[in-house]
């Protein structure tokens, strides 16, 4: 087990955003995180990477508990974080930007799978292109490529991603689905977080479904196929 | 050259000093601002608590210039412990809490240097070697006023290398934008916090020990200052360097030729001024955040 999330409950304030949930990664999964708007898809991202500190419950990776860690530590330990609206680092340059997903300042060097910077900009051709512009004049697209390519970077043994498709244009989302497939393939384990249903279902392996703050469905894209009511109650508008 | 022109002149340098010796207290404060999000209202204080430690040092050795080194790291080194050892444990209450915490740290070390020092004015005497009147062209500048804006641009440079060509520059660019985003790519970002706190109190100490020899040391040294680099941090865009060098050099110049010319006026003008730019960019000259 890459990750295992236990019981979480997370507060803002007085409002209890994630009520005993649950999830758990393999190595090697593409996982999605599906549910409406506000149910807590992201809070579980943030709770895992610990950006919020969860009250109570687990988060195991690896079989070490990371539970309420500073986020660095967290990182550290192996988990990388692209959040929701990428929050590139605006005066920056898009290589200035890469550099800082390199951990500790020091490029992984020796291992032949390791991110370098030629193998993000074999897989990222326009980032080498814009490589000496700043971060705020890059398209969304290219921000969220950005965003993608920064944490990996750091190699992460497992890929956190919140809305990669968001607002993006359609041709755009395409892009960045088949890039997050490609990643994959690359062997990074992926749990994301998505609202467009096509691009949930045409990627991930298993899927997770968030009701109000709690987990309402788990199972592979054919089970949830099978189950109309459920996608009804829980995603279709 | 005639004697009004060199007056002018003059009146010019000593506003570029003044606008130094801001431009080092305000870089820190926004600093700070950009990188914690909060405003530290300790900030003046640890300025005059440098000067009051040149003071002493210069007491103690006579020599200025261990002074002038001494100061501004024993002034970083209070820094440092307090953000470690209370701001740091404030932080999960949120701004409100830093900020409390930050204006009770001044009202301490006001009260300390009261009961070590006294209230009365200390006098810094300066080295012959930056004593007396300089002569260039026709022209008399003070020494000490141009050794102030030589040390300044040697700080701006240091500041200007550490910030644009190192990676801890890099992380602390970042950072201002994002924090949160810099922890969670796995930078430490408590440390680079400490960090930043203790080079913009060293910065903070630097003008302390600055300007001991041009207004003496008293208490009341922490509000002047603390007031004016407030506004060069509003005026010029919380947590932009550029819109803090720009603006204390422009506060330097109009502080010194307005008493000149409008002596009854020069106090309002850099709130004038901040007025001015607040309405035209309610975010401040370079600034991104309301």
């Amino acid at each position: 087990m890459l990750l295992e999330v236990k019981d979480l409950n997370t507060y803002y304030g007085s409002s209890h955003a994630l009520q005993g949930m649950n999830l758990q990664v393999d190595e090697g999964e593409l996982v999605a995180l599906l549910g409406r708007n506000g149910m807590g898809k992201s809070t579980t991202l943030k709770s895992i990477m610990g950006l919020v500190k969860p009250r109570s419950g687990s988060v195991k990776f690896r079989g070490v508990d990371i539970t309420g860690l500073a986020p660095f530590k967290v990182a550290r330990a192996g988990i990388g974080y692209v959040p929701e609206e990428r929050r590139i680092f605006p005066t920056l340059t898009v290589f200035d930007n890469l550099m800082m997903g390199v951990k500790r300042g020091k490029m992984v060097t020796g291992d032949p799978d390791a991110w370098t910077l030629e193998k993000i900009y074999s897989h990222f051709p326009v980032l080498e292109k814009r490589r000496r512009q700043k971060g705020h004049t890059l398209s969304g697209g290219e921000q969220q490529m950005l965003a993608i390519a920064r944490t990996l970077m750091g190699n992460p043994e497992l890929l956190l991603v919140d809305e990669p498709t968001e607002g993006l244009a359609p041709l755009m989302v395409k892009e960045v689905r088949d890039m997050l497939a490609d990643v994959h393939k690359a062997g990074v384990s992926t749990l994301f977080v998505e609202h467009n249903l096509k691009v949930a279902m045409s990627l991930a392996q298993r899927l997770y479904l968030m009701g109000k703050a709690h987990l309402a469905f788990t199972g592979t894209v054919e089970e949830l196929d099978a189950q109309p009511e459920i996608r009804e109650k829980y995603l279709e508008v | 050259m005639d004697s009004t022109t060199a007056m002018y002149v003059a009146q010019g340098i000593h506003g570029l000093a003044y606008g130094m010796i801001l431009f080092l207290v305000a870089s820190g404060l926004t600093m700070i601002f950009g990188m914690m999000g909060i405003l530290n209202l300790a900030h003046a204080a640890f300025f005059m608590l440098s000067a009051y430690f040149s003071y002493q040092a210069l007491a103690m050795t006579g020599n200025y210039w261990i002074a002038l080194l001494a100061a501004p790291l024993a002034t970083a080194v209070v820094g440092v412990l307090v953000e470690r050892f209370l701001l740091r444990k404030v932080h999960a209450f949120g701004h409100v809490g830093e900020l409390l915490l930050t204006v009770g740290v001044s009202l301490v070390i006001l009260d300390a240097v009261k009961a070590f020092w006294g209230t009365e004015s200390l006098y810094v005497d300066l080295p012959e070697s930056l004593k007396g009147l300089i002569h260039v062209g026709g022209l008399e500048y003070p020494v000490y006023r141009l050794f102030v804006i030589g040390l300044a641009l040697v700080v701006l440079f240091i500041m200007a290398f550490l910030l644009y060509r190192t990676r801890l520059g890099m992380v602390v660019r970042a950072a201002v934008s994002d924090a949160d985003m810099v922890n969670a790519l796995g930078i430490n970002v408590p440390l680079v916090f400490m960090l930043v706190f203790g080079i913009g109190t060293w910065m903070a100490g630097v003008a302390g020990v600055a300007i001991a020899p041009i207004l003496t040391v008293f208490p009341g040294l922490a509000d002047q200052m603390g007031m004016d680099a407030f506004l060069v941090v509003v005026t010029g865009g919380f947590g932009s360097l550029s819109g803090a060098f720009i603006i204390s050099l422009v506060f330097g110049e109009l502080s010194s030729y307005g008493v000149q010319f409008i002596s009854a006026l020069a106090p309002v003008l850099m709130f004038v001024l901040m007025a001015i730019i607040l309405v035209i960019k309610p975010t401040g000259l370079f600034g991104e955040r309301e």
